[in-house]
């Protein structure tokens, strides 16, 4: 299914484990460095309401005047655990794109903020270039590196699924519990 | 030997490994996608997958935007020699991380600097073996971190899952293994499997075996069954591409054995993700590449 901008509470609450989504409007990337400044009260260079934060250090050049972008697959995301949540309450961040999944905190505040994780298909580095379509601009380049800036791509069909919904489900647990529980049958 | 055709020769190995699947992989993706079940999410992931493949060779990029470790095996005939074979292949790395074939993967693990030329102490990975024949046979491998960090080891007796010192242990090791991967090495993945030898070298026969193809058969009988057995269980758990559930979990599983002292067992696990980035060519001393080794 396609979800475009605005990225409204309503069309997130209507989003459920297992969905095949493509994303197309303006997103933003951030990592590590990005994660911990805002935690640690920094202010945010844009505005985050009803945003979508893509776990990514993309490879972005410029060529003739414009910023490309070569390379820009899901980084691992349960590194943000202990900021996710309290970030999305706090800016009213809609959703986290990344890999991986994330852990039970995360989820608690996906339900009560009305956010969700996005899984974005790992190492599929050539087809999720492309869907970046336009590059606007970049923030706190200086400060922390071209990789962990904060970079606002404008996507297109950006694909992923839903891996953990705003109603309390996660992909991750299930799929552990139910392989968990295959595996000792399996070994009787 | 002219060193300039040599080094124009691995720069081709890289730009192809970093860029194409093998056939063997790619025969195996295309399996796993048409056996998934119409509209689940791990059809959609394999379906990603395949796109980017062609993708990336259509367009002579890398496959994944982490092109990895960079591991190399080389069979050497008397006319080649060791420090001027290093020394081509190190130009050719600095040559495809330039250009882009390579991404900046060689960090200093002290200071944490980026060497910027995918050249450091350790990197690349050199193996070689002195042959008798007149063809040098070069093979590599480009082995991501998110795969290398779901590698793991196993010391037996293993009370922890039951395991004990043979092949019926050797397949819980594997069972379990696949388990705490989940999705979280790029799966669907590859295990290539040591049983026995050092903490070393066990992990560098796993690997190593990882150069066979997935469509070969073991010519150990009993670890042929071993593979065909582990293969088949693992892809019952459901755990599917990328994590997502399905049928997709495991490509491939190789498996080699090394003697070992009597006080230890080790079963040594290496994982690969989808991205199996691995290729390698023959080639005679005049310079030209006789065959395309994982090419159809
Ligand atoms: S695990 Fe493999 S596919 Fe995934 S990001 Fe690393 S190299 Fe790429």
């Amino acid at each position: 299914m396609l979800l475009e901008a605005p990225f409204t509470e309503k069309k997130i609450r209507a989003l459920r484990v297992g969905d095949k989504v493509e994303i197309t409007g303006l997103i933003y990337t951030g990592r590590d460095a990005v994660h911990k400044y805002l935690h640690d009260g920094g202010k945010s260079p844009v505005d985050l309401t009803d945003s979508i934060i893509y776990h990514c250090g993309p490879v972005v050049v410029k060529e003739k005047g414009k910023w490309v972008v070569k390379a820009a697959g899901p980084t691992t995301s349960i590194r943000e655990e202990p900021y996710q949540g309290p970030l999305m309450e706090k800016f009213k961040i809609r959703a986290v794109i990344g890999k991986g999944g994330m852990g039970p905190k995360t989820l608690e505040y996906c339900q009560k903020v009305g956010a969700v994780y996005f899984h974005a298909i790992g190492g599929a580095a050539q087809v999720l270039a492309e869907r970046v379509i336009e590059v606007p601009d970049v923030h706190m380049a200086e400060e922390f590196g071209s990789p962990e800036a904060i970079w606002e791509f404008r996507v297109e069909r950006f694909p992923v699924v839903v891996t953990m919904d705003s109603h309390g489900k996660s992909l991750h647990e299930k799929v552990l519990a139910e392989s968990t529980k295959n595996l000792s049958k399996l070994l009787g | 030997m002219d060193a300039k055709i040599l080094e124009k020769n691995l720069l081709e190995l890289i730009r192809r490994t970093s860029s194409q699947l093998p056939r063997d992989v790619v025969e195996v993706i295309d399996k796993g996608w048409r056996k998934e079940k119409k509209d689940s999410s791990g059809k959609y992931a394999l379906e990603v997958i395949r796109d980017n493949i062609g993708m990336a060779k259509d367009k002579s990029q890398p496959i994944c935007q982490d092109t990895g470790a960079i591991i190399c095996y080389a069979d050497l005939p008397q006319w080649c020699d060791e420090r001027l074979f290093v020394k081509a292949y190190e130009k050719a790395v600095v040559k495809a991380t330039k250009i882009g074939y390579l991404r900046q993967n060689s960090v200093d693990s002290i200071t944490g600097e980026n060497s910027g030329t995918n050249l450091g102490p350790g990197n690349p990975t050199f193996h070689f073996h002195p042959v008798k024949g007149k063809s040098l046979t070069v093979k590599m491998m480009l082995k991501g971190g998110g795969s290398e960090n779901m590698a793991c080891q196993y010391s037996l007796p293993d009370n922890r899952i039951g395991a004990g010192r043979d092949l019926a242990g050797v397949r819980k090791c594997l069972l379990d293994a696949t388990l705490n991967a989940q999705g979280k090495g790029c799966g669907p993945g590859i295990l290539g499997v040591c049983i026995g030898g050092d903490r070393g070298s066990g992990y560098i026969a796993a690997k190593e075996t990882l150069f066979r193809t997935l469509d070969d058969v073991n010519p150990d009988k009993r670890l042929a069954k071993l593979e065909k057995q582990i293969l088949k269980e693992a892809n019952s758990l459901g755990i599917g591409p990328m994590g997502f559930g399905g049928q997709t979990t495991l490509l491939g599983v190789k498996i080699t054995h090394r003697n070992r002292v009597p006080a230890s067992f080790f079963v040594s696990v290496a994982y690969m993700c989808w991205a199996f980035r691995r290729n390698g060519i023959v080639m005679s001393e005049g310079g030209k590449i006789s065959r395309w080794l994982y090419e159809s």
